[in-house]
């Protein structure tokens, strides 16, 4: 206590922060899983007695497909933008750093907006009427409109639009650290351009390629608004989901459940980064 | 031996409009360990790099035994390379690391594992084959680069600064045992360093670059007794530089010179002098004598600041005139009155025919050397 007394600025920032994580961390998780095992009620939402029907619903074969399709348009969504966003990383680290800054702030830009007018925004492209259709039109490239909106892949445009930069940013981190000497050392030992980015490049940007996964594929599970808005009623994610368990449905043990679900498939992949990381011989996350 | 292997010739290069490199020729003897000296920014790693095939030459050629490898992409070309900071695989094990230049030529892997534990075994890390590069020390790290670029048995092994990231003890450690591989395998060395102690030691002929021009090219002993400008003097080793005036000859092959007040004969220079020319005289610290203050013999002059360094006696001595002087001598056990006070009396000497000319190196005197 006198140690306490002694550091008034040390002793506020720690209970602050553990504070923080008290009762904005664990305790929500812990109401959430504490929910996912109860049962469902009309009135107070939740009541005992304690049950594990919730989880037992998630392998409900009509509750499995919509967890398949979400996961199955996540992962196209990451590796679109892992596509994408590795060479252009590569290409970024590659600039001059005046460049390097521009681009990295260009990238960052569309989150002033927030995201629900972007996407919006999208809807008004890919709309039957909309800009995308018109320029096709007007070019002569198509007689008449594509339906685009409200389909699977307008979902995955959102997501990718929306994620990109979130693929980007950690790849970027590992292909600044990737050392020039290393990529010349393999080349004096005899390998080529291609053997080189196999036995080189690519282990040592795996922990970035991990990260960028890790923040596109689960956020791309749980973004309901995207295919809420351009995705029609059949092209549900498993945000979707959980949204309605709690607005709609009002089962909040179920909702609880599949979101909790999700938090594991995340805790897996963060160990799978760190044992990428620890593979090279660097400690992180 | 003097045969030669790696013939560079009117290589140029420039970075963005600043020429590194300008029309180098140099020629590398088979099996030779040749030592690229020079400052920071002198063009010695840029030289390096062309023969390693990183950087591209503006103008000029390079060939090996005959081949034309101007153009020659770095993984076809055969030379490796240990770099400065050794720039082993963090993701591979020492193994993997050693393997990786057999393993990309399609090597069988007995023949591979064969010769990666030769390979480890000579630079003594058998058993360290598993370890990942972060687990070791800067020394064995610095063993395992060396093992990755001599298993592939290259004709030409490039070293960039390799031991500039160890510590003095190490360092030397090293410098031995580079020597010793370097004989055993019989490869040529190329070796970069701006240690001119380190250059004298190790090599069998020394470059000394300055801006992207050699300097000079010789023998350790030739670069250090005989330094071909006074860049070298000053670059190599510590140097005390004298004015002196030409008198005029004074026999056959010798001239009188008068330096710090002295009427001294000197063996003619190899560039042209008159009477009356103004030349530096150079003494390293070691040619210098200091004597007692009855003797008949040198300059007066009076120890300003003295130095034990062990198995020398350092000090440096001003003269009457203001010229410093350094001097270093070896303990002489059986003369008591070999040490010396601050502010002792003393004359300064220095061993007779020790002492080298170079001429004056400004303006017009510049274009005189050039025509001799």
């Amino acid at each position: 206590m006198h140690n306490l007394m002694q550091q008034p600025f040390r002793t506020a920032v720690l209970v602050l922060v553990w504070g923080w994580l008290l009762f904005l961390v664990l305790a929500p998780n812990l109401l959430v899983v504490g929910a996912s095992v109860m049962t469902r009620s009309p009135g107070t939402f939740i009541s005992l007695p304690l049950t594990l029907d919730a989880y037992r619903q998630l392998f409900d074969p009509l509750y499995l497909e919509v967890f398949l399709h979400s996961l199955y348009m996540a992962a196209m969504t990451t590796m679109v933008c892992l596509l994408i966003g590795y060479p252009f990383a590569w290409s970024l680290s590659k600039m001059g750093k005046q460049r390097q800054v521009l681009l990295v702030f260009l990238l960052i830009v569309p989150f002033w907006t927030n995201s629900l007018v972007r996407t919006y925004a999208l809807k008004l492209i890919l709309a039957t009427n909309g800009l995308l259709n018109s320029a096709l039109m007007s070019l002569g490239w198509i007689d008449e409109p594509i339906q685009m909106l409200y389909t699977e892949g307008a979902v995955i445009v959102g997501l990718v639009y929306l994620l990109l930069p979130f693929m980007i940013l950690p790849l970027y981190s590992v292909f600044e650290d990737l050392r020039e000497d290393l990529l010349r050392a393999s080349h004096d030992l005899g390998a080529g351009r291609w053997s080189t980015f196999i036995h080189v490049i690519v282990p040592l940007t795996l922990p970035g390629v991990l990260a960028g996964v890790m923040l596109v594929l689960l956020p791309a599970m749980g973004l309901f608004f995207v295919p809420d808005i351009l995705g029609g009623s059949r092209n549900l994610l498993v945000g979707n989901v959980i949204k309605n368990q709690f607005l709609d449905a009002r089962n909040w043990p179920f909702g609880a459940a599949a979101s909790i679900v999700l938090t594991l498939a995340m805790a897996f992949l963060m160990f799978a980064h760190r044992l990428s990381k620890r593979r090279i011989g660097e400690h992180g996350v | 031996m003097n045969q030669t292997l790696l013939s560079l010739r009117a290589l140029s290069k420039q970075f963005d409009g600043k020429s590194v490199l300008d029309s180098l020729d140099l020629d590398i003897y088979d099996g030779e360990f040749l030592t690229l000296l020079g400052p920071s920014g002198c063009g010695k790693t840029t030289l390096l790099r062309l023969m390693a095939g990183f950087e591209h030459p503006d103008k000029g050629s390079i060939t090996l035994a005959g081949d034309d490898l101007t153009n020659t992409a770095p993984e076809h070309r055969p030379l490796n390379t240990v770099f400065q900071n050794y720039a082993l695989f963090p993701h591979m094990s020492v193994f993997d690391n050693v393997a990786y230049g057999l393993k990309m030529e399609k090597r069988p892997k007995e023949e591979i594992r064969q010769r990666v534990d030769e390979a480890l075994a000579m630079v003594q890390l058998e058993e360290y084959a598993g370890r990942k590069p972060h687990q070791l020390s800067g020394g064995q790290q610095q063993r395992v680069a060396i093992a990755r670029a001599v298993v592939k048995r290259p004709k030409v092994l490039l070293l960039d600064e390799p031991l500039s990231a160890l510590d003095y003890k190490l360092r030397r450690t090293m410098q031995v045992e580079l020597k010793r591989l370097q004989r055993e395998l019989g490869i040529t060395f190329i070796f970069v360093t701006h240690d001119q102690e380190e250059a004298l030691s190790m090599s069998d002929r020394v470059v000394v670059l300055k801006e992207g021009v050699i300097q000079q090219l010789g023998t350790p002993r030739e670069v250090y007794e005989r330094p071909a400008n006074l860049f070298t003097a000053r670059f190599v080793g510590e140097t005390n530089f004298f004015p002196g005036r030409v008198d005029g000859a004074d026999g056959e092959d010798t001239i009188s010179v008068n330096v710090l007040g002295l009427k001294r004969s000197f063996r003619k220079p190899d560039f042209q002098v008159a009477e009356g020319q103004e030349l530096h005289v150079l003494l390293r610290p070691e040619d210098i004598r200091v004597l007692a203050p009855e003797s008949t013999d040198g300059v007066p002059g009076k120890v300003v600041e003295r130095n034990y360094k062990g198995s020398t006696l350092d000090s440096v001595i001003h003269l009457e005139d203001g010229t410093e002087v350094l001097a270093s001598e070896f303990f002489d056990e059986d003369d008591p009155a070999f040490d010396y006070r601050l502010g002792e009396p003393v004359r300064v000497s220095w061993v007779d025919g020790w002492e080298w000319l170079l001429p004056q190196e400004n303006g017009l005197a510049q274009g005189a050397i050039a025509d001799a």
